[in-house]
């Protein structure tokens, strides 16, 4: 192998720049998509147990739909498709104001929201339903008995796998590149183009995401250890839930 | 408003080239699929096996592995390859092989912890019969932890393989030819990419759904006892 490693190119010129800048708009986006993620998913959540049919398989509809599609396809849909139909007023107004992110935040929030709920769905359905007949038979009001009982042990278990989704939509938000919205991968690309050093940019960039992940889960790892209820929940690092060591 | 025409002109394009994977491009959705689930998911239980082991220098790796893979989001993992397979090779490798590798060896850390996940739930009770029923360690893995295991992982695997799948389309950003590229070449021509992107939606819906469903019904299958 003839490749003579020159880590500076890191560092000199704009890399740095582009660099930093890719890695603030990863955290913009990802932070953004995750509030609509959320909001969706406790919103389809609960529409998923109101008694209004067709509520219900509208929830039911979102869910499947969307999280059964590729992230790459509904990125291309927001951006490439949705914005010709809108009326020309908010279309002038999305181009002029970076159309290729809000496109990106839309779809990655969509796509997760619909994972988010199914995660949301089955905390709150591991809780058994006498724990609140429990607590209300105990003389507890209805608003205590979700704050002092329910809530604090679905939270507990929503956490991990929550932890869990939310790394996959940092993660997956270097999709966004697919529609040239400058977050972290796209600009370790723009720097192996300007310097055409593949794998010092590859390195730097890849470092970047494993210390986000690594750094997020283990946080979350020592919140969840931290508050856990002795007894109460037995993890023994399932599918899906972040490797322990 | 809805064109649905820009589908029915171009279906034997999108469906045969760009979901099977048949024609002049030899990109296709399926052939990229398949093998990269049946291999992925055999080196998941190499990679399983190796973070079961006692042995601590087959262990670390392992857990590198895994925790390597499961940190990078996959688009960087298929830059990577993209950019070092022709430099340790010395020649050009097809899109095909360099997305193959990219899914099997990526896919591979999250197939791992599911199997792991699977393993660690057989009791230790039963390992300890088939130890007692004079089988060495390799049988008693091989007869008896390994089946009952597959059994309890059916869901998460199936996920995983939905999530595999959809993540093929990712291999259109190296130029492979699959569904999503194939309904990027007919747009770039055509420039109906509400029509044409629903459409492939919907193509990749219905297989990732009938997966969903099937494995539902390999769930509710009773057990052999």
């Amino acid at each position: 192998m003839s490749y003579q490693l020159k880590w500076s190119v890191l560092w000199s010129g704009q890399s740095g720049h582009w660099l930093l800048q890719g890695l603030l708009t990863t955290l913009q986006i990802s932070a953004l998509a995750w509030v609509l993620a959320v909001a969706l998913g406790i919103l389809s959540g609960a529409l998923r147990t109101v008694p209004f049919k067709p509520l219900r398989a509208a929830a039911v509809f979102y869910v499947e739909f969307f999280r059964n599609v590729p992230l790459l396809v509904w990125m291309f849909f927001w951006y490439f498709g949705v914005p010709p139909l809108l009326p020309r007023p908010v279309q002038d107004w999305l181009f002029d104001h970076s159309a290729e992110f809000w496109a990106g935040m839309f779809a990655l929030g969509v796509y997760h929201g619909a994972r988010m709920s199914e995660v949301i769905r089955s905390g709150i359905q591991s809780i058994p339903r006498t724990q609140f007949e429990a607590s209300v038979a105990m003389g507890l009001s209805v608003w205590q008995s979700y704050r002092l009982v329910i809530l604090p042990v679905a939270l507990r278990l929503i956490v991990p796998p929550l932890t869990n989704d939310s790394l996959n939509l940092l993660k997956n938000s270097s999709v966004a590149l697919t529609i040239s919205v400058a977050e972290l991968t796209f600009q370790t690309r723009q720097i192996e183009t300007y310097t055409a050093r593949a794998f010092e940019a590859l390195t730097a960039g890849t470092l970047i995401y494993l210390v986000l992940c690594v750094g997020i889960a283990g946080v979350m790892s020592v919140v969840e250890r931290r508050y856990a209820i002795p007894g109460l929940i037995a993890r023994v690092g399932g599918p899906g839930g972040h490797a322990r060591p | 408003m809805l064109d649905l025409s820009v589908i029915t002109h171009n279906f034997k394009f999108l469906i045969v080239q760009g979901f099977l994977g048949i024609g002049n491009f030899g990109g296709g959705t399926l052939r990229l699929a398949i093998p990269a689930i049946a291999l992925g998911f055999a080196l998941g239980i190499v990679v399983a096996l190796a973070r079961l082991a006692n042995a601590a220098w087959i262990r670390v790796p392992a857990v590198v592995y895994v925790e390597f893979f499961r940190g990078v989001p996959l688009v960087m993992v298929i830059f990577w390859f993209w950019f070092i397979i022709p430099q340790l090779l010395g020649l050009p490798l097809p899109e095909y092989g360099i997305a193959l590798t990219a899914f099997v060896l990526f896919e591979a850390a999250y197939f791992g912890e599911i199997v792991r996940a699977g393993v660690q739930s057989v009791p230790r009770g039963q390992v300890e019969a088939a130890r007692a029923l004079g089988l060495s360690g390799v049988k008693s893995m091989r007869y008896v932890v390994l089946p009952q295991a597959l059994r309890n992982m059916i869901p998460s695997l199936v996920t995983q393989m939905i999530v595999l799948f959809k993540d093929t389309s990712l291999a259109s950003i190296i130029g492979y030819v699959d569904l999503t590229k194939a309904a990027q070449i007919v747009n770039n021509r055509e420039i109906r990419p509400f029509e044409l992107y629903l459409f492939i939606a919907v193509v990749y819906w219905i297989c990732t759904y009938s997966m969903s469903r099937m494995a539902r019904r390999l769930e509710r299958r009773p057990t052999p006892a």
